[in-house]
């Protein structure tokens, strides 16, 4: 059956995600109006854990959003041929992500409706305001770079296009470890570490979800990925993967290293509950070292493990984020060295967090508003990875 | 001289005592206040600060807390999304001695929520009284993840009974203002009034920046504890006998 034969079912297909897509998106800005209404009273955030499930979803999407434009910048700026097909995929799943991380970053805001004050008013000693400009400039550079790559008379300009998204991307995800290495009194924060971490966890992360992509693209125009292909990203993927839990292992010695900041990673590792549970269970386990099964392993190693570590990868680092963000906060801050403390505030006391159904819906949303601009991206547009294409083994045999 | 000009004198002596007895009032009452007129800004000259004698402050005691909420129309509750600009701590350290003492925001010389704040809202006023400005704060809780006090709130919830000096609104950051409305006024902040008024006295308040000042005299005397002076932000309240 070939896809000109029935181009009626495709069509339905298409407008039957895109609906889905709309609708949960539209949810997203349900449960935002829904918070901004009742304030976030209705969230399960506080005066001591002040970013939640919102800020693990926004800061997925935007760290995955330069991880993914990695693919081009591998084909562009070093010249890898078979990168450099996906190139145009991995502008459009850029943008897709940063859009959707921005919509959740913004709703969740105490005052969505003043956004235009955000964009008006800079102060430059903040790395939220330089993130204003990352991610606006990010938008621009990448939106050139798809047309330089996409416009046949614009082809000469993708190489440097191509550079310049590559520098921007890193200074973006710089930008982004910064918003968490620059606060000088967390233990779980305020170390240049987690800028080169944030770089090597936007790689596997925007990776993970390029090869969820287009392996459901493949899927759907049932063609087959190139097996050398496939095991060069899978290779990649698992580099990657290794690479973020060598920085997650030096970042957590280093800090048990220090007495100081021995009780916050006991907390974090052995016994704070839910915490160390995602540690090891979701992320060292389930979201690395399973996925580097499924990437090498000879049995296991294919397109569907391939599939399947990706999605692991993607599971994995929600875990971690979860961890980092709001197990960071959950720990009491130590305010009194040497002493213990208590008040009606939460001084010296763990505090809880259970995320609230607007907060999950509004993080969903993000990944809907992705998803839809990467549904209605490629359906209009050719973003199909143009390589060797071979009809897969079961449809070239109905053929 | 002629009929006229004595007529004109008489009338400018009476204009003039008019005059006098319209603006002698508010003169003396200015005198008196030695408030700040709103047309006049900030004094860097002035660096307001706190002083808080642990030794003075008792632990079963929270009137300056009850001070803070009813001056600037808080709600009282004390949960874990509720505001509150002051609150007491109770210490206990290693040998199990314990102490208590007001905590709220520091009004830093080098404020990390300033640093951090994407629009400028949180901001630093000439006389080292940090504010936020409803008007521009969006509501991201940045400057709560910085500041290294806690002293910060977010407001979670619909806003009523607010007091007409003290402007609050639903989805700000907030945090003790030193009482900048009443500074104005050349009125001591509330919580120092409060305290003064148990009789404890372990709250002083006045311009660091005054060598003749009560404050700056005991800070210059005897041996005072910035909180995480580790992290060298200069606060403008310092502890004694910590």
């Amino acid at each position: 059956m070939s896809r000109e034969s029935s181009p009626l079912p495709e069509a339905r297909w298409f407008w039957a995600l895109a609906a889905a897509g709309a609708l949960v998106a539209l949810a997203g800005f349900g449960a935002a109006h829904y918070m901004e209404e009742h304030g976030h009273i209705v969230t399960g955030m506080n005066n001591q854990i002040v970013w939640g499930m919102p800020h693990v979803f926004a800061i997925f999407m935007i760290v995955a959003a330069s991880g993914v434009l990695n693919v081009a910048s591998i084909g562009s700026v070093f010249g890898q041929a078979a990168y450099k097909v996906r190139a145009p995929l991995s502008g459009l799943l850029c943008l897709a992500l940063l859009a959707g991380g921005l919509f959740v970053l913004m709703l969740d805001l105490g005052r969505p409706e003043r956004i235009i004050v955000a964009a008006t008013h800079y102060n430059f000693t903040s790395v939220f305001a330089w993130n204003v400009f990352l991610y606006s400039g990010m938008f621009a550079i990448v939106a050139v770079y798809l047309w330089s790559l996409m416009e046949r008379r614009m082809n000469a300009w993708s190489k440097p296009a191509g550079f310049a998204a590559f520098a921007w991307r890193i200074i973006l995800t710089t930008g982004t470890g910064s918003i968490f290495a620059f606060l000088v009194a967390r233990q779980a924060y305020g170390t240049a570490l987690l800028i080169p971490l944030f770089i090597v966890m936007s790689f596997a992360w925007g990776l993970a979800a390029f090869l969820i992509v287009q392996a459901t693209m493949f899927a759907w125009n049932r063609l087959a990925l190139p097996p050398d292909i496939q095991r060069r990203m899978g290779n990649l993927l698992g580099l990657f993967v290794v690479s973020v839990l060598f920085l997650v292992a030096v970042l957590h010695m280093v800090n048990a290293y220090f007495a100081k900041n021995l009780a916050f990673e006991r907390f974090l590792l052995v016994d704070g509950g839910v915490y160390p549970v995602l540690f090891w269970g979701g992320y060292v386990v389930a979201g690395s070292l399973v996925p580097l099964v499924f990437l090498w392993h000879p049995r296991l190693a294919g397109p569907r493990g391939l599939v399947v570590a990706s999605l692991l990868v993607v599971a994995g680092a929600f875990a971690l984020l979860y961890l980092f963000i709001i197990g960071g906060q959950a720990y009491p801050l130590d305010i009194f060295p040497g002493y213990a403390t208590r008040s009606t505030f939460g001084d010296g006391a763990f505090q809880a967090y259970v995320p609230s159904l607007p907060e999950l819906v509004l993080g969903g949303g993000g990944l809907a508003v992705a998803f839809l601009i990467t549904v209605v991206g490629v359906r209009v547009l050719r973003f199909l990875p143009q390589d060797d294409l071979r009809p897969a083994p079961a449809a070239a045999g109905a053929k | 001289m002629s009929d006229v000009d004595r007529g004109r004198r008489q009338i400018l002596a009476w204009g003039a005592a008019m005059a006098g007895v319209t603006l002698a009032p508010g003169v003396t009452l200015f005198d008196l206040a030695h408030g700040r007129p709103p047309s006049e800004p900030a004094s860097p000259k002035v660096r307001w600060g706190m002083l808080v004698d642990v030794n003075r402050c008792a632990s079963d005691c929270d009137a300056c807390v009850v001070a803070c909420d009813k001056e600037n129309g808080l709600p009282g509750e004390k949960t874990p999304t509720s505001a509150q600009w002051i609150r007491k701590v109770e210490l206990k350290d290693m040998r199990g001695q314990t102490k208590s003492l007001p905590m709220m925001c520091q009004h830093c010389a080098d404020p990390p929520c300033v640093d951090v704040c994407p629009t400028g809202a949180s901001f630093k006023r000439a006389d080292g009284i940090v504010l936020v400005d409803r008007h521009t704060c969006i509501g991201c809780r940045y400057c709560m993840m910085a500041c290294p006090y806690k002293a910060r709130s977010f407001v979670h919830e619909p806003v009523t009974g607010q007091r007409p000096d003290v402007p609050r609104g639903k989805g700000c950051v907030e945090s003790c203002t030193l009482c900048v409305h009443r500074i104005d006024r050349d009125q001591i902040p509330a919580c120092v009034e409060a305290c003064a008024a148990t009789g404890h006295k372990a709250l002083l308040f006045g311009n660091l920046n005054d060598p003749a000042s009560e404050i700056a005299q005991r800070v210059a005397s005897y041996r005072t504890t910035a909180i995480r002076a580790d992290l060298r932000l200069d606060p403008g309240v310092r502890y004694q006998g910590l």
